[in-house]
């Protein structure tokens, strides 16, 4: 089933929204991982605004589908979500980092209604995924499990102990997506160890691979229909993103990973991104 | 206090044969119980679990650090994962994995390392961790204990699978000493207290139990009276009775089959030098690697056997003087 007009449109505006409150969240505290965080607006908006079956009033609803962002630094992202579902009070976005938050900088399980795994040290939040996915499959349940990984992180080990054992338990209800924005802190994966030919690797691993325009929500939905199908390969959906993406002072740029925001700066972005969703 | 014979004998079986049945008989009844292995269930006892439960036996090959994620990501879905490795691979090899996906998530993943100490044996240095007890011991959420024999194993067994946090176990799976008459029962947290005595305190846990029970009787034929204490549980610190014993005895030798540094004979002098200072020797590996050898001559040539404890003890009790 692919996507109506309508929904297209409104999953773009949840997109904007998301990086909308982002930059607020982020811009406020004034310092923060802006990049990956705006990169990975419009996959989470197809996840948890379409896809996943989820519950905000019931966080720990047991038939839920799950999701872990390996890539735990871009928190404030899946905060952003979580806040505009209702998951825990909106004002919440304003304590990001603050004492005695529950928003930490990198995601925590204990912390945070909504977030079903911590992680931050890069590597291990897909091991927690396919650990999660492999118990629905022990309970003959039919929960998805999604993870968003890094390309930077992709350098781990980890990563690849974790994809080898995926495929070889047929770990069809395991859909990854990989935030493939070409950059890490210090400069371009190209040039700081070389992650290509990144599809061929996950082919290789067994992995059933889809190659999509990361900001493009429809391309998201169809990989993640056509991952949802698949009778026993896990799923690696490549997003092919822009770093910093939708805040003009950050986008593309390899200095946006983890840094500092005027108070004008974050305004005038939010100011672009509501014209832009006001022209959907 | 328990009335023990302080005379280390064998069992017929080693303790990776019982630990099997008690595996076998926990999964027949919780079907929440998932085994993972790293490439050695041909060599801990779990193989056979493959063969019953084989949807609940996960061999993820050789990458522990991927077993103890997925370990966290089973826990979180409600599941009750085992993890079985050698002692070293099983902590320092996964560190940050056990840290961030189990300690810090607070996934009470149960981690079970074999071989622990000088009974890596023919393995040798790599394999011989004396620091594993030490390097978990600074993790917050985790439990640590050592069984010493199968009774004590049998006794703690569902006390570590159904603990709310993640429990670190030293697990001597090819050793058949027997320490504990057939009903004792122990407590996770709590010291035993094998033999009540006044003049000093032998505190010792796993293969070190044996020693410290002959070096005991040789004290005993001395006129000196010992109280024999096993701390299985390295953390939490049952502190009540350490004091209880520096106040009571004056003098404390602990006996371990680990690096002094950080493990036994620190977490004892931790709670002496905060709340009693008594004088005090830590009889264990003296902070140096393992290396290739049967375990009674690495007892020997470390300086752990009975007779080593039985010359600090003396020591502290010429202090006296």
């Amino acid at each position: 089933m692919r996507l109506t007009e309508r929904e297209v449109k409104d999953l773009k505006r949840k997109a904007l929204r998301i990086r909308m409150i982002t930059i607020e969240m982020i811009g406020k505290l004034g310092v923060g991982h802006i990049g990956g965080s705006l990169s990975i607006a419009d996959a989470l908006a197809v996840l948890y605004y379409k896809v996943m079956k989820i519950d905000p009033k019931n966080p720990k609803w047991e038939d839920r589908d799950f999701f872990v962002l390996s890539k735990g630094h871009a928190g404030p992202a899946l905060y952003s979500v979580l806040a505009d579902l209702g998951y825990f009070p909106y004002e919440w976005i304003d304590t990001l980092n603050k004492p005695d938050t529950n928003l930490p900088s990198h995601c925590d399980r204990l912390k945070t209604p909504g977030v079903d795994m911590t992680a931050g040290s890069l590597g291990q939040g897909l091991s927690a995924a396919v650990g999660m996915a492999l118990a629905a499959k022990i309970c003959n349940k039919d929960n998805y499990v999604y993870a968003i990984i890094g390309d930077g992180e992709s350098q781990e080990g980890q990563i690849w102990e974790a994809a080898m054992f995926a495929s070889h338990n047929r770990l069809n209800n395991l859909i990854v997506l990989t935030d493939y924005n070409k950059m890490q802190i210090d400069g371009y994966i190209k040039e700081v160890n070389n992650l290509e030919p990144l599809a061929d690797k996950w082919r290789a691993f067994n992995w059933n691979v889809i190659e999509v325009d990361g900001h493009n929500v429809e391309q998201i939905y169809d990989a993640i229909m056509e991952g949802k199908s698949q009778d026993e390969k896990p799923t690696m959906i490549i997003l092919h993103t822009t770093k910093g993406k939708g805040a003009y002072f950050a986008e593309g740029k390899v200095t946006s990973h983890n840094m500092s925001i005027s108070a004008e700066e974050w305004q005038r972005a939010i100011e672009m991104l509501r014209k832009e969703s006001e022209s959907i | 206090m328990m009335n023990t014979k302080l005379e280390p004998t064998y069992d017929e079986r080693e303790l990776r044969d019982v630990y099997g049945q008690l595996l076998f008989e926990l999964a027949s009844k919780d079907k929440k119980v998932v085994v993972l292995n790293a490439d050695l269930a041909r060599s801990d006892g779990t193989l056979k679990f493959k063969e019953l439960f084989p949807e609940r036996f996960i061999d993820v090959g050789v990458a522990e650090a991927n077993m103890m994620g997925i370990a966290a990501g089973l826990a979180n879905m409600g599941m009750i994962p085992i993890t079985h490795t050698f002692t070293p691979f099983s902590t320092r090899r996964a560190f940050d994995q056990i840290t961030i996906s189990i300690a810090y998530a607070d996934l009470p993943v149960k981690l079970m390392g074999t071989d622990p100490g000088v009974t890596a044996e023919l393995n040798g240095g790599t394999h011989m961790s004396f620091e594993d007890a030490g390097i978990m011991r600074t993790l917050p959420n985790i439990v640590i204990v050592e069984p010493a024999d199968a009774v004590q194993f049998k006794s703690l067994f569902e006390q570590i699978i159904y603990h709310p946090k993640p429990v670190y176990t030293r697990m001597y799976r090819r050793r058949k000493e027997r320490f504990f008459d057939e009903d004792m029962q122990f407590e996770i947290g709590k010291i035993a207290t094998l033999k009540d005595g006044s003049d000093i305190t032998i505190i010792s846990s796993g293969l070190m139990v044996g020693q410290s029970m002959i070096a005991t009787r040789m004290l005993e034929e001395r006129g000196i009276s010992v109280r024999l204490l096993n701390m299985h549980t390295l953390k939490p610190v049952d502190k009540e009775t350490i004091i209880k014993a520096a106040r009571e005895t004056g003098k404390i030798v602990v006996a371990e089959n680990h690096n002094i540094i950080n493990g036994w004979g620190s977490a004892v002098a931790e709670v002496l030098a905060e709340n009693y200072p008594v004088p005090m020797r830590r009889v264990g590996v003296q902070d140096h690697f393992g290396e290739v050898g049967l375990t009674d001559f690495l007892l020997k040539k470390y300086h752990m056997t009975a007779q080593d404890i039985y010359e600090n003890a003396i020591d502290l009790l010429n202090l006296k003087a």
